[in-house]
């Protein structure tokens, strides 16, 4: 058990948690702060008999991954703002062909180049809305070592059982960050493995037609089945079509099938729920500070309660109303303008309760910095 | 087996305008893989986006139509994790040279052993005509209504500098050169470059003035000429066929095969 305790980067965590859930294939281009994951899977991937791509950009090295997934391998990649920026046209087309892959995206500041060696969150609104067209989109984060190994390898579970891109949007402190880490042991973590097709070779396969669950088995590419991909609307056989009802049926499916399944990606922690009339809802670094001030403020009787999100997107809206239902004050801590704070409102009963705690000068916010807005929301002086 | 249990008839008729020259291509890939023996299981497929890249979809083998120039990205990766597949990439003049010039350079100094035909017919077409970095300086497109003033590549020589081990040229007209040299680009092992000028008698032709596909098609035969050949010395505006580069080098996976065996081997 000893031998499994380490005292690492997040980044390195990432990388950690990745082999752990069956990764053999990654690819990327170097950018602050995210190098590190790319540095280790080059020594990490071939000592497993994996593959490490260093690519002339970020939008090859998406491209990169979604090839390597659809032939049967398990792919990554990992980037930060800019490199996230133009990855987007090849993470629709992922979604549109339905080929599972995570893409880690550890934040800094932006927009452009930004503040390349500081920390930020504005990029959750890019992870759902940053390509083209409608379609539904799965973005996880965490905000220490422990929970961002879980929350790595439960992202490529369900990249392999939805058949969808995974975001993980990670920060620059939780992944400069050294701290302590156990990795589990095999079996742990259960590991979704990738549904292949039982249709044997020589027998028609449908690429893309779902079963009765939702659930489109895959066939390696390059094996027994010779079949279409395209980023265009297609039948179930991967054929273009433009046919109303064909178009109509897949875009409902890409939707659904993340949609109806929302609950289960949905993970958060809370404490202090139970009689907290103010309930501080966070996410990523900016959680570890907001988790400090509830802890110490529960030790002055103050009742302080956290909603820590994991899963991103989909929203967990749900979640959100029934945790915030008593609270007098709705407080969202994160580190950009207000970008989770407007789903926040959406999603709560009195949006007029929610207030918003925030830094945007590449600092993460302390514990004293949302204190001081509490207190200015109890009619106290800072 | 004939050129027909190559199709994917359900595709068909294909989307090409009449007179197209990437028809001609489909042709002479077909012949060269059944040439070959290969079986269709073996190939991969991956094209980008345009006219050209529909042809992916119209042979049965594995194929994937991706976005517009990164096709050697994806088949970068296809490659990578499966090194035993053949990949062909069948790209157009503007989907290889200008949104993919990038992967385009790096793939070939990788030399990753992969076959990129770039089907250059000097203009876009599936968006109706604009120029592309293959049009040339004067040449008339519906974005350079008053000639255009940029100049064009030599994808020979950029293919060369750039670090592919295998780089040829043919035309449509040229049929069965164009299905030796596809032959001859598979079997490379190494990454290998086949230009195939292509003619577009709905754009290219009619902003241009070059007459219907016969008389394009008689152009290639008029104004190319074997590599080497005297002829280019007396006339050199003339464009030259055949191969340019054919040698040696270490390929991409057949290297990382090396690092895998190295440090597995230190693991245990």
């Amino acid at each position: 058990m000893q031998g499994n305790v380490k005292f690492i980067q997040g980044n390195e965590v990432c990388v950690e948690a990745a082999l752990y859930a069956g990764l053999e294939f990654f690819a990327g281009y170097p950018i602050t702060p995210s190098t590190e994951i790319a540095e280790t899977m080059s020594a990490r991937l071939p000592q497993i008999g994996g593959r490490f791509l260093q690519m002339e950009d970020e939008i090859a090295s998406i491209c990169a991954i979604i090839g390597a997934s659809l032939t049967g391998r398990k792919a990554m990649t990992a980037t930060s703002g800019p490199g996230f920026s133009l990855m987007q046209e090849a993470l629709g087309y992922a979604v549109m062909t339905e080929i599972p892959c995570v893409i880690v995206d550890v934040q800094r500041g932006g927009p452009s180049t930004g503040l390349p060696t500081h920390v930020g969150q504005g990029d959750f609104n890019q992870a759902r809305y940053g390509t083209h067209g409608d379609h539904a989109i799965v973005a996880l984060t965490a905000s220490n070592h422990q929970d961002m190994f879980a929350i790595t390898v439960e992202a490529f579970n369900i990249a392999e059982a939805f058949r969808t891109p995974v975001i993980l949007l990670f920060d620059e402190v939780t992944g400069h960050m050294r701290e302590k880490v156990v990795i589990p042991e095999r079996g742990e973590i259960a590991l979704v493995e990738r549904l292949r097709t039982s249709v044997e070779s020589g027998v028609d396969y449908h690429p893309y037609l779902p079963r009765e669950d939702g659930r489109l088995p895959m066939s390696d590419f390059g094996g027994v089945h010779r079949y279409n991909v395209t980023g265009l609307y297609h039948d179930m056989w991967g054929f273009p079509s433009d046919d109303p009802k064909i178009v109509y049926g897949l875009i409902r499916h890409l939707m659904d099938k993340i949609g109806n399944y929302a609950e289960n990606m949905t993970f958060f922690r809370q404490d202090h729920i139970e009689d907290a009339h103010t309930v501080l809802v966070s996410y990523g670094a900016a959680a570890r500070s907001a988790r400090h001030l509830v802890e110490n403020r529960r030790k002055r009787g103050e009742r302080l309660g956290l909603l820590e999100l994991q899963t991103l997107w989909p929203f967990p809206g749900d979640v959100v109303r029934k945790v915030c239902k008593n609270a007098d004050y709705i407080v969202v801590v994160e580190l950009n303008t207000g970008q989770v704070i407007r789903e926040v409102k959406l999603a709560v009963d009195r949006p007029e309760r929610v207030y918003l705690a925030n830094r945007i000068d590449g600092q993460l916010i302390s514990p004293t910095d949302i204190q001081n807005i509490l207190r200015l929301l109890h009619g106290k002086g800072v | 087996m004939s050129v027909k249990d190559y199709i994917r008839e359900r595709f068909f008729p294909h989307m090409w305008c009449p007179g197209c020259g990437h028809g001609v291509v489909l042709n002479a890939m077909i012949r060269a893989v059944e040439s070959l023996g290969m079986s269709k299981n073996e190939i991969v497929m991956v094209s980008g986006i345009g006219c050209s890249a529909r042809i992916s979809g119209y042979v049965d083998f594995h194929s994937m139509h991706t976005i517009h120039g990164r096709a050697l990205a994806f088949a970068t990766g296809i490659k990578m994790s499966r090194p035993e597949l053949n990949v062909i990439v069948p790209m157009g003049d503007g989907d290889a040279l200008a949104i993919g010039g990038n992967h385009f350079l790096h793939a070939a100094r990788r030399n990753i052993e992969m076959t990129a035909i770039v089907m250059n017919n000097r203009i876009y077409g599936m968006t109706g005509g604009q120029f592309s970095p293959l049009s040339g300086y004067a040449a008339a497109a519906s974005t350079a209504p008053y000639g255009n003033i940029d100049h064009g590549f030599d994808i020979a020589k950029l293919s060369e500098a750039a670090g592919a081990t295998f780089v040829a040229r043919t035309t449509t007209y040229h049929v069965h050169e164009l299905t030796r040299l596809i032959r001859d680009a598979i079997l490379h092992e190494g990454f290998s470059v086949l230009e195939v000028l292509t003619q577009c008698p709905t754009y290219f032709g009619r902003y241009n003035r070059a007459g219907d596909a016969p008389e394009m098609m008689e152009t290639y035969k008029n104004r190319t000429v074997a590599v080497g050949s005297e002829k280019k010395h007396q006339d050199p505006d003339l464009i030259e066929r055949g191969v340019f580069v054919k040698k040696e080098l270490p390929e991409y996976c057949r290297e990382y095969e090396k690092v895998i065996e190295k440090n597995q081997q230190k693991q245990t």
